[in-house]
């Protein structure tokens, strides 16, 4: 048993373990995955589609076609021939328990009759797009977007200039209370906004920002994650670049924007991926900042939509798969950075 | 020096930063620089921690603290008012102990699960098998999703018409009320907790796996050292420190937990599934009346907890550390 759970190292042949860990994997991979993929699957469902128990796995609806001579699309069902086998033919007509069928490929044929207890009507693959464009239009989530992109990419640039200016101070003078102020930054830490909701709802309400984005920007603005992540990629900039560019007469601020911003570019990117992440997922802050509608952000809308209409899982399911794309999105192009950036600093 | 917009926009950045350093010397740049963040970190940060005292000792329902009457500690006295500390029902905040009582079992089943299932996955991924990097962010996708993201997405699956029922009706049982039954929802809210965070401990506990050092297995395995051994001896000892890091970080998460649980249950059914920082949450700003000292009073008494979980961990880390310096 332990045996499965230690390191093998050198020996080619494959044994138990190898099975075991491959179909722990596998597993892994379903349980991972398979919530976000039914998700993603059934967002493109119709409602009606979406009502069905038990649901199928892609997303169907009932197959139509287009005459020549009929004013709208037929529905195709599955009627059985006096052969014995069974054809795909449009309903034009349906007359109290029979319906009248032709055959969509020859419309000049004589018409069949057939009882709607013998019929099954034909599904195809159908995508629901209005899913996602109708909530866009109809409720405010065109709004919520934008006010999430705002929060996102505002905070992610306060976030990256201030947190660099601190590291960039700390790691690279001498000065009195440096370590004080380091520490004072590490020890912040341990206050998470759940412990200090109250009152710093009342500072945000004081200063008037309260039901404004710029509430939800500024108070998680500086990280102390941010500035130890920094401050330790900094520490290993040489110090001589700077000596050199002082020789120029080059001011403290130009030694900072020209030199080490641009050098910092990996640790900043590591630490742009998980502000755009936070951000963007944020949930609690902005729901005790934001109370008017149009503020809301798309993880406040969202929530709010569910909790409404909980019969609009068409629309709903739809806003999630947007809600969860630009995070995807991070994710397939940049997950090496994330994982090397929390592998090394240890933190999220 | 070149010349256009670019180079304009540069300029107007530099200037008020130069003409701060002319007025205050190349020596106060330092502060100069920190500045900005520390301003933040103490209007947002340690003001709050300061006033959130006031208004622990303080009550009404005014939000402004020079309108809020002292009342000393009224509100924690409240707060722990029972007449049977047995009985739930009989504390005057029987709602306060419910949570606290659901907060404690969640934290215990979460981070114990949490803890395992990520060591065996990363001891799974620690493994030299083709596609590791495939698998590593597999597991590691769900961390990036947002708390109402992931409630949503469970509530789908585990609605009485979802995908979870259809699988129960399939293999012949009968529809479960995943969510609306108690026990189900609690333990429903531990499920989507561990598969919404497990990917990130997994990395963390990853990491220190692959840092120790290959030699050691080979040296073992030379000895012909039984696998029991080896895991007990060298893999878990010299995984510990990471091990410490991840049950604080587990622990304190997991007494903090809301966002996923909030949008999942709504702490329903009832309150089965409402933990501790929903109780401050709707005290303070869901509520009709604003009970805003009753929930600083509750949160004082989460931050000690969290206090006390950290300043343990970290004994224990050090006390791990020592030990294994004398080995």
């Amino acid at each position: 048993m332990i045996r499965f759970l230690t390191r093998r190292r050198g020996t080619t042949r494959a044994d138990w373990t190898d099975w075991a860990s491959w179909a722990y994997l596998a597993l892994g991979v379903l349980v991972m995955f398979g919530p976000v993929i039914w998700l993603v699957l059934s967002s493109f469902k119709t409602q009606s589609a979406l009502q069905e128990f038990p649901p199928s796995l892609w997303p169907m609806g009932p197959k139509q076609v287009v005459l020549q001579g009929t004013d709208r699309p037929l529905p195709v069902f599955a009627v059985p021939q006096l052969d014995g086998t069974i054809a795909e033919r449009a309903m034009i007509r349906r007359v109290g328990i029979e319906g009248q069928f032709i055959d969509p490929a020859d419309p000049d044929r004589r018409i069949q009759r057939a009882r709607l207890a013998n019929v099954t009507p034909v599904r195809e693959l159908h995508f629901a797009f209005e899913n996602f464009i109708e909530p866009l239009r109809q409720f405010n989530f065109a709004r919520y977007l934008g006010n999430s992109l705002f929060v996102t990419i505002v905070a992610t640039a306060i976030t990256l200039l201030i947190n660099a200016m601190c590291a960039f101070a700390l790691s690279k003078y001498e000065f009195r209370g440096r370590n004080g102020i380091f520490l004072f930054i590490i020890s912040t830490l341990m206050i998470p906004i759940t412990v200090v909701l109250v009152p710093a709802f009342l500072i945000v309400t004081g200063l008037g920002l309260g039901n404004s984005l710029w509430g939800v920007i500024l108070p998680p603005a500086a990280t102390p994650t941010g500035v130890f992540l920094l401050r330790q990629y900094m520490l290993t900039i040489p110090d001589e670049l700077m000596d050199a560019a002082r020789m120029d007469h080059a001011s403290e601020w130009r030694l900072f924007w020209r030199i080490i911003l641009p050098l910092a570019a990996p640790a900043l990117a590591v630490l742009a991926i998980f502000s755009v992440v936070w951000r963007w997922n944020d949930f609690l802050w902005p729901l005790v900042v934001l109370n008017r509608q149009e503020n809301f952000t798309l993880q406040l809308g969202l929530a709010a939509f569910q909790g409404e209409l909980q019969t609009q899982w068409h629309y709903l399911l739809a806003m999630t798969v947007i809600t969860l794309l630009p995070v995807t999105l991070v994710f397939a192009f940049l997950q090496k950075y994330i994982t090397t950036g929390i592998a090394s600093s240890g933190m999220k | 020096m070149s010349r256009g917009p670019a180079a304009l926009v540069s300029r107007a950045i530099d200037w008020p930063f130069e003409a701060l350093q002319r007025a205050l010397g190349a020596a106060r740049m330092p502060y100069v620089f920190v500045a900005p963040n520390l301003l933040v970190f103490g209007i947002f940060v340690a003001a709050p921690m300061i006033l959130n005292v006031w208004y622990a000792v303080t009550g009404g329902t005014q939000l402004m603290p020079g309108d809020r009457p002292f009342v000393g500690a009224a509100n924690f006295a409240e707060l722990l008012d029972c007449t049977n500390h047995f009985v739930v029902a009989t504390c005057k905040q029987d709602r306060f102990w419910r949570a606290v009582g659901n907060t404690a079992w969640f934290v215990v089943f979460q981070v114990v699960g949490l803890v395992l299932i990520s060591l065996v996955t990363a001891l799974i991924l620690n493994r030299r098998m083709p596609w590791r990097g495939f698998f590593r962010a597999v597991f590691f996708y769900p961390v990036l999703l947002s708390p109402v993201v992931v409630a949503l997405i469970w509530k789908w699956i585990l609605q009485p018409d979802g995908v979870l029922n259809a699988v129960v009706v399939a293999n012949g049982g009968t529809r479960i009320p995943f969510l609306l039954d108690p026990s189900w929802a609690f333990i429903w809210t531990i499920v989507v907790s561990i598969w919404a965070h497990m990917g990130f401990y997994t990395l963390i506990l990853l990491a220190g796996l692959q840092a120790i050092p290959s030699d050691l297995y080979e040296a073992a395995e030379m000895d012909g050292t039984a696998h029991v051994r080896v895991f007990w001896r060298i893999t878990m000892p010299l995984l510990m420190p990471n091990m410490m890091v991840v049950l604080v970080l587990a622990l304190i998460r997991a007494v903090q937990s809301f966002d996923e649980i909030f949008v999942l249950t709504g702490g329903g059914p009832g309150t089965a599934t409402q933990y501790i920082v929903q109780f401050i949450y709707e005290t303070a700003f869901a509520n009709q009346t604003h009970i805003l000292g009753l929930a600083a009073a509750a949160s004082m008494l989460v931050g000690g907890v969290l206090l006390v979980l950290t300043l343990l961990q970290l004994a224990a880390s050090a006390q791990a550390k020592r030990s294994e310096a004398k080995r």
